[in-house]
């Protein structure tokens, strides 16, 4: 998921660049002001061994293979503001020294993997677990969910910037993307949740030590990756195939609403849009596979447990 | 894993080398953008700026066989991205700008790396006066990075030196398992390293 140099312009590299600083900004504040000065060197062996972590490779089918991406690993070990931080630290270090990932695509590269990635998955994490009673195996059912959520809509806000940047157009790149990241997903899910099994297996206080944010910090980070999947995505959701703009232009009114430029359109559309029963299967669609991967999740996390009962 | 294989020759006595770090990351990121943020294809400036660091490349003295493996590695990344970019209208034109923009800025990164030893760069960070937790982070991600790789390299040794592998699951539980002893070690790695960090006088400012 890593953007390199070139494939995205000026407007997306600052948006995504002033989104990025203001969330690591945030986020070093807060660690400074909530983080025991003891475990500041954990930020950056977290960090040391997220990257260690994405070397191992899993085998999935004919010779491939895949590997932990890790920004909901690191939200739910160490909780959002320090995961931040960690993952910045690595997408910063993976850009200067490894070059992989451009430095003028720095910016989304860090919103995607290090703030949008951990955001949503403590977001899903946290009250995930909450609903399911908070034993180890409601947080590993939290944590896959969680993973495979973070890995999706990272992926989606990666497709949203590329194809604001006029690279790749939005009806392309949404679903091999979202299409492509749903499977990744699974396998980011799978790993995620069997790390935390065994770190919980061999030392279950380090699971519950991560430090939940308080209510005021949920606002700024959720706002933050908020504004940032307004501007990426929503632009683009009616670039979708879409029955009424087929309609539109087949009936010849299509010039007005190409009229009016495309980032006042969103509300406007939507108020149309919005109401088709097109739109409403796309919502339907996203629910019932989020609910599939969520029952997924818990019939592999039951596995596990009776495995590691034996 | 061998740092060795990042730092290698960012240590020769060269033009290159010598030129401040400061003032290097600063002409790179100036190159870079100016190419990556050029809108669409200016021929005769990429092969103006592919004409500069082949040139900065030789004064440099770092073998050049050395620096195309590392643009091999690299490069793959970028065509995967680029392919989606092909099935589009006019796709031919724009994956080819993508990939030569990609390339130039690549070479660009990797001249800059590679003449320049990293903790030269994180100094250049501090006095840009980025957050000092940060450039912390980063100090310890790049000092811990390699150790911890060989550590989980050293543990998946001992394991499957123990056990004849018996399938994917199996595979996977083994994997996953390193992966959570190595977050636990790291962890108590640390609290050690805070200790003795204390111990030398460290105060975070």
């Amino acid at each position: 998921m890593h953007i390199p140099n070139g494939f995205i312009d000026g407007k997306t590299a600052l948006t995504t660049g002033v989104l990025a600083v203001a969330a690591l900004a945030w986020a070093l504040q807060r660690v400074r002001a909530t983080l025991p000065p003891q475990r500041t060197p954990l930020l950056g062996l977290a960090a040391a061994f997220i990257f260690a972590a994405q070397m191992l490779n899993f085998p999935v089918a004919g010779g491939t293979s895949g590997h932990l991406i890790g920004g909901a690993l690191a939200a739910i070990l160490l909780g959002p503001a320090a995961a931040l931080v960690s993952m910045s630290a690595v997408i910063v270090l993976q850009c200067l020294l490894f070059n992989d990932g451009g430095v003028t695509a720095l910016g989304a590269n860090l919103f995607n993997m290090a703030v949008i990635a951990p955001v949503v998955a403590w977001l899903v994490y946290q009250p995930v677990q909450r609903l399911l009673g908070g034993s180890t195996r409601a947080r590993l059912v939290a944590a896959a969910l969680a993973a495979w959520c973070s890995t999706v809509v990272a992926a989606l806000a990666c497709a949203g910037q590329l194809a604001w940047s006029g690279t790749v157009k939005g009806a392309l790149a949404f679903p091999a993307m979202g299409g492509i990241h749903a499977l990744i997903g699974i396998g980011e899910a799978l790993i995620t949740a069997l790390i935390l099994r065994a770190v919980a297996a061999a030392r279950p206080d380090l699971l519950a030590e991560a430090a939940p944010a308080r209510p005021a910090g949920l606002v700024v980070l959720g706002l933050l990756a908020a504004v940032g999947l307004v501007v990426f995505v929503a632009p683009f959701a009616c670039a979708w195939p879409d029955g009424l703009e087929k309609v539109a232009a087949q009936l010849g009114f299509e010039h007005k609403a190409s009229a009016t430029p495309w980032f006042t359109s969103p509300l406007a559309d939507y108020q149309v849009a919005g109401l088709t029963s097109e739109k409403l299967g796309i919502i339907l669609a996203g629910l019932f596979g989020i609910l599939a991967v969520f029952v997924g999740a818990w019939a592999v996390a039951r596995m596990m447990k009776v495995r590691s009962k034996m | 894993m061998n740092p060795d294989f990042i730092d290698r020759y960012a240590r020769l006595d060269s033009p290159v080398h010598r030129l401040p770090a400061g003032r290097k990351l600063a002409l790179t990121l100036g190159l870079v953008l100016l190419v990556a943020l050029w809108p669409g294809a200016a021929w005769p400036l990429f092969a103006a700026v592919a004409a500069l660091l082949v040139a900065l490349a030789a004064l440099s003295q770092i073998p050049p066989h050395f620096l195309l493996r590392r643009v091999a590695i690299a490069a793959p990344f970028a065509l995967g991205m680029a392919l989606l970019a092909l099935f589009q209208p006019e796709g031919g034109r724009i994956f080819l700008t993508l990939l030569v923009k990609s390339a130039l800025c690549l070479a660009a990164m990797l001249l800059l790396t590679a003449s320049t030893p990293f903790t030269d760069l994180l100094a250049v960070l501090r006095r840009a006066r980025v957050p000092s937790v940060f450039v912390t982070t980063l100090t310890l991600l790049y000092r811990y990075l390699f150790v911890l790789v060989d550590e989980s390299g050293r543990m998946w040794r001992a394991r499957t030196s123990r056990s004849f592998s018996t399938g994917r699951a199996f595979h996977w539980r083994a994997l996953a398992t390193v992966a959570g002893q190595l977050f636990i070690r790291s962890a108590d790695r640390a609290e050690r390293i805070y200790a003795a960090m204390s111990a030398r006088g460290w105060e975070e400012k």
